[in-house]
């Protein structure tokens, strides 16, 4: 396991949102502003890197059968931590966020790693897992968000960059999300699939 | 499975009957069809009404190029599609809207609906009611607003403060009094079509007159149109919320997208199903759905989305409705059916 293997993982070939199609709910719904972006992936960062650790500690002790209940355990423990956090330091986040950071106990994308990597590998390859991973997300989100904070809102971060009576609105709407996310799912999938495409053409 | 790769496709040896028919003929005869009630916008609402629909057009044109460029794929605006496209997008607008909003729905339009998804007959909605449906839900202020046509024209330039907007007869039948409306426009002006409302589809006749032109050039065929308008008509005139029926009916049928949308709309060959009975029951769905959403829907018109949501029905209505084939009794069709 190396770092840049696993970045690029995280980043691009198996990016949580655009590839393994992970943890949409949070994805569609908080996509409005760059702010609430920043603050949902870095939270979601902090939880995964930190129950990634955990469970990987754990993990040679943690009966088979009941493995999925303790990854919930450890989840919501983390998230409680970091939905208190943010109440006490950025009560404006916290508020716009919403049951969002809650939810991020049953967000996909940290029990899909829990299961399917930190499970199995040790803590310092789980540590950079989750990372790697949680940057994935936010990258993402940030994206995201930008397109439809731009294009939906005509603000950026709160500045208003386009004139009022310019932006799509419906791109802040739930339909503009799935579209948003559609045509970058579509992108992702069609630049991971160029370098093969190159590599038969040239045989 | 079939086994696709070792199928052969027999032809029997030639000579051919080849037919002249071409996406470009079809598309041609559309716009044939449609230019009544493009000529009667512009008398209706003024020479922006044609410049709008120039716009789209052209817009719809240089989206298409555009993408088809970027993508490197063959161009394909030389088959007319996109410049359906763009005229019934112009059709379902208000004749005041500014040009950047169209060229917004175009992108829409051409772009995310028809072009990601593959290009000409492989879109799954309408482009041009998409295209309006992002409009309506982005800006919500333009898209409901309605010139006066006997109130002057909107220029073709310029601000367009001096318009004088007012309420679609569809609106006053939704919440005002329906007295008032027989009042204002009788029968035959909603017939003709001196009404407010967007650009082309004010005009019944013009668009019946188009509408039997596609019909007797078997460009389209009679089953959609038909059951869809008589299922407006019969609901209308069973169900009518104030008046007498037959009133509240013609009303009902004569305001608003039904004639466009069921003539031009809910009869594209790539979002309607294949078979006549198919057609039928396309109809009568999109039927059902615009009297629903008329009836108890926010909005006062339910033309475009009744035929958007029956757009995402058409494989189901297309799966149901195969026909049989030829040498296949009925009990074999019923096992065929369970598998």
């Amino acid at each position: 396991m190396n770092f840049g293997k696993q970045l690029k993982e995280g980043l691009i070939t198996n990016n949580p949102v655009l590839v393994q199609v992970l943890g949409m709910c949070s994805t569609m719904a908080i996509t409005t502003s760059i702010m609430n972006g920043l603050g949902m992936g870095v939270s979601v960062l902090i939880i995964l890197t930190a129950s990634n650790v955990v469970i990987s500690a754990i993990r040679k002790i943690v009966p088979d059968k009941i493995r999925i209940a303790m990854f919930i355990v450890v989840i919501a423990g983390f998230v409680t931590c970091v939905d208190l956090l943010l109440q006490a330091f950025v009560p404006a986040i916290a508020e716009s966020l919403g049951v969002f950071i809650p939810l991020i106990v049953v967000n996909c994308i940290i029990l899909g790693r829990a299961e399917s990597f930190s499970y199995k590998n040790g803590i310092a390859a789980s540590f950079v897992d989750g990372i790697c991973q949680g940057i994935g997300y936010t990258l993402v989100l940030l994206a995201m968000c930008f397109i439809r904070e731009l294009l939906g809102a005509g603000t950026l971060a709160g500045f208003r960059i386009i004139p009022e009576q310019f932006p799509i609105g419906v791109l802040t709407l739930p339909v503009g999300g799935f579209l948003v996310l559609g045509c970058l799912i579509a992108a992702m999938q069609w630049a991971l699939s160029r370098p093969k495409q190159n590599k038969e053409e040239s045989k | 499975m079939t086994d696709y790769k070792n199928l052969k496709l027999i032809a029997t040896s030639n000579p051919h009957i080849r037919g002249s028919e071409t996406t470009r003929s079809i598309m041609l005869d559309v716009i044939i069809a449609m230019l009544p009630a493009l000529a009667f916008a512009i008398f209706n609402f003024g020479l922006r009404a044609l410049t709008l629909t120039a716009v789209s057009v052209v817009g719809c044109l240089f989206w298409e190029w555009l993408y088809r460029k970027l993508m490197k794929k063959p161009q394909s605006i030389g088959d007319l599609s996109c410049v359906v496209t763009g005229m019934l997008l112009a059709f379902v607008c208000p004749v005041h809207m500014p040009y950047w909003m169209i060229l917004i729905g175009d992108f829409f339009a051409i772009i995310v609906v028809k072009q990601l998804f593959g290009g000409i007959g492989k879109n799954f909605l309408n482009p041009a009611l998409a295209g309006r449906a992002v409009l309506l839900a982005s800006y919500a202020g333009t898209m409901t607003s309605w010139v006066d046509p006997a109130a002057g024209k909107a220029p073709i330039i310029g601000s367009m403060a001096d318009v004088v907007t007012t309420a679609t007869p569809l609106a006053v039948m939704k919440t005002g009094d329906f007295s008032a409306l027989t009042g204002t426009y009788g029968v035959s002006n909603m017939f003709i079509g001196q009404i407010p409302g967007s650009l082309g589809e004010v005009s019944a006749l013009a668009l019946l007159i188009g509408g039997a032109y596609l019909i007797w050039r078997k460009v389209i065929n009679w089953q959609t149109p038909v059951s869809y308008i008589a299922t407006v008509a019969v609901l209308t005139f069973l169900f009518p919320k104030q008046g007498s029926g037959l009133e509240w009916m013609l009303y009902s049928i004569f305001g608003g997208g039904l004639f466009l949308g069921a003539f031009f709309m809910a009869t594209d060959y790539a979002t309607s199903p294949v078979t006549k009975k198919g057609q039928l029951i396309f109809g009568i769905g999109c039927g059902l759905f615009t009297v629903l959403i008329r009836y108890f829907g926010s909005y006062n018109e339910g033309v475009c989305y009744s035929i958007m949501v029956m757009n995402l029905l058409v494989a189901l209505i297309d799966k149901y409705t195969k026909p049989t084939r030829f040498g296949v009794v009925k009990s074999d069709k019923k096992e065929a059916a369970a598998k």
